[in-house]
């Protein structure tokens, strides 16, 4: 018998037993739809995360105060000495490095806002006029922090506090309190939404000089720089790290990371939450193969009297056994086409309930989900197809 | 030409050998009209089934058109029963999924013969079994005659050189079973083999040589 007319013969069977077909198809499809759903919402998990931590801006590196890194005594300290802060005056040196194109310094706090009566707790960023363009951020209304104005009382709302203090729209040239001190807004943020949780939809900014000042402190959170290029972010790194150390008399009490470290990390975190769920998911195909088995041994025992027929015709054993293959094949092929597009449409149902989700299944799921499921149908009917050609002709024409 | 030398053929039931076949000595000439008749348990299913090598023998030799084909692979056994050997069956096994058309066309494809000339040669048979109007239908929408005729038309299509019939009319009313023999008499008029295997006297006697079994032994063989 030739390859054409065994696909043909087998899958005039499948279509026969309709309901049996019909359940096994599905069980192969909800295991393959099961990979595609899970690693694209993995996969969409992880693009999200990777997105957002990128919108923070480009080529970014941070300086923390304190080491990251359990290391020896701090040797100074028996000289009586204490690990130095971060301050401005670090900051302005780290602007002067050749591999630096923005340095923004940032201290962050709680802060009462009162005006007209209103009154609410905010976050209080401190920075400079660079923090809009290093943190990609934009304005709606107004402008940002003026360069060189650090010294004077401006602030920039938040689009939510803006819209809750200034109701009728215009908090541009408006004054507002901060603490015990007033500021005059100079600007809004454009509204952002969450992002890495944190909404900067409800924060306020005011020069860094000013939020020093209201928290009552010389030391930094953070410095945030951005490198000329992607090719300086490691130079930069160490310039920076050489530059405080020497600062700091040789004591190595920051810690500098970059961006893409952080990213790197995310990236690798979530790439093997994927895997892990595409191999959980993967276990029901396992199972989807299991029923194939069952199912097939089940045909060899119902068609027993046929495959005699098919013998007394003068079917040798090796047509009988690719019948039976042919027949798992269809199967196996119908349940992984029909899983594939199952899992697609439930992954762009996922994308329109949440369109900030970029829940698109990676190809190499796809691909690996609807082979595991070939694979294992077919793998599955080696031994009902054995078994079938092994039959005694005589006995199995009468059915025994 | 079938002939049998000697053939034996044993069952095990438990730790009790039933000699299914002893010692069976047949020649059958090409073109011959034999009924194989005894009681039940006789050994003349599992003679035709040996000499339909559907089942092998124990011991003995076996011929096949002047070639030995007592030790051929299952393989080969496979193309001899395909080349010339054709069987109707008591209960037809007919394909119940496949229409009397694609029952008929199963042994052309096992043969590996091209579409075109499976549909021309199908056609053919339908014609002359008068089965034209019953191509499209399944076995379960066809009466025992006509499931029947599709059978021997399948059992046919590659003009095998023997008929070997078991119980041909077993399951069928007596008009209609004459009208089977009938059909499978004339097929013998154009030169094929026939054997039939049966317990129904009446059928037996219409053969031109009719062989009694007994106890896996041939105990009359009259022309």
């Amino acid at each position: 018998m030739n390859l054409r007319d065994t696909l043909t013969l087998s899958f005039q069977t499948v279509v026969s037993y309709r309901t049996r077909s019909l359940l096994i198809v599905l069980a192969m499809a909800l295991g393959v739809a099961a990979v595609v759903v899970l690693t694209a919402l993995g996969d969409g998990a992880r693009r999200y995360v990777v997105g957002q931590f990128s919108s923070l801006g480009t080529n970014l590196v941070f300086v923390l105060p304190g080491r990251a890194e359990t290391s020896g005594g701090f040797p100074g300290a028996a000289l009586g000495q204490t690990p130095r802060d971060l301050t401005l005056e670090d900051a302005r040196f780290i602007a002067h490095l050749p591999q630096v194109k923005r340095m923004a310094p940032l201290n962050v706090g709680v802060a009462e806002l009162t005006s007209g009566g209103r009154l609410r707790e905010v976050t209080v960023l401190g920075s400079t006029s660079e923090l809009l363009p290093i943190r990609h951020m934009r304005l709606s209304q107004g402008s940002f922090l003026a360069h060189g104005s650090e010294r004077s009382a401006q602030i920039v709302l938040g689009s939510t506090l803006a819209h809750e203090f200034f109701p009728d729209g215009e908090p541009v040239g408006q004054r507002i309190r901060l603490g015990d001190s007033r500021f005059l807004v100079s600007g809004v943020l454009a509204p952002q939404g969450e992002s890495m949780g944190f909404n900067s939809d409800e924060i306020v900014i005011i020069p860094i000089d000013y939020a020093q000042e209201l928290f009552n402190t010389q030391s930094l959170f953070r410095i945030l720089i951005e490198a000329r290029s992607r090719t300086d972010i490691e130079p930069a790194k160490a310039a920076i790290s050489h530059v405080l150390k020497q600062r700091h008399d040789g004591e190595e009490d920051v810690t500098v990371i970059t961006q893409d470290a952080i990213l790197a990390t995310f990236d690798r975190i979530l790439r093997a939450l994927t895997l892990g769920v595409a191999g959980i998911a993967a276990i029901s195909l396992a199972v989807a193969g299991i029923l194939v088995m069952n199912v097939m041994l089940v045909a060899v025992a119902q068609r027993t009297s046929e495959i005699g027929l098919l013998k007394a015709l003068g079917a040798p054993a090796a047509d009988i056994r690719r019948l039976f293959f042919a027949e798992a094949l269809w199967l196996s092929l119908a349940g992984g086409a029909i899983g594939y597009a199952l899992g697609n449409a439930g992954a762009w149902m996922i994308r329109l309930a949440y369109p900030q989700l970029p829940a698109w299944p990676p190809d190499w799921a796809s691909v690996a989900g609807v082979a595991t499921a070939l694979l294992t149908g077919v793998v599955a009917s080696l031994l009902p197809a054995a078994r079938a050609a092994r039959l005694d002709p005589v006995l199995a024409l009468s059915g025994k | 030409m079938i002939r049998l030398t000697a053939i034996t053929r044993v069952f095990r039931m438990g730790d009790q050998e039933v000699r299914a076949l002893n010692g069976i000595n047949l020649e059958i000439a090409s073109g011959e009209y034999v009924s194989i008749m005894g009681p039940s348990g006789s050994g003349k299913s599992t003679l035709l089934n040996v000499i339909g090598l559907l089942d092998q023998p124990d011991g003995g030799r076996y011929e096949l058109d002047g070639s030995d084909v007592t030790d051929l692979s299952e393989t080969e056994r496979a193309r001899v029963r395909r080349e010339k050997i054709g069987f109707v069956f008591q209960s037809f096994h007919l394909v119940p999924r496949l229409t009397a058309a694609e029952n008929i066309e199963l042994p052309l494809m096992l043969e590996g013969i091209a579409p075109t000339e499976r549909k021309s040669r199908v056609d053919a048979a339908l014609d002359a079994f008068d089965l034209k109007d019953r191509a499209r239908h399944r076995p379960a929408e066809l009466s025992g005659g006509q499931r029947q005729r599709v059978a021997i038309a399948r059992a046919t299509i590659l003009r095998p050189t023997a008929l070997l019939a078991d119980e041909p009319t077993g399951n069928l009313d007596h008009r209609i079973g004459a009208e089977v023999m009938e059909l499978l008499e004339g097929l013998h008029h154009a030169g094929t083999t026939l054997i039939v295997v049966t317990h129904d006297r009446e059928l037996g006697a219409r053969a031109h040589r009719h062989i009694a079994m007994r106890d896996g032994e041939i105990v009359a063989d009259e022309k």
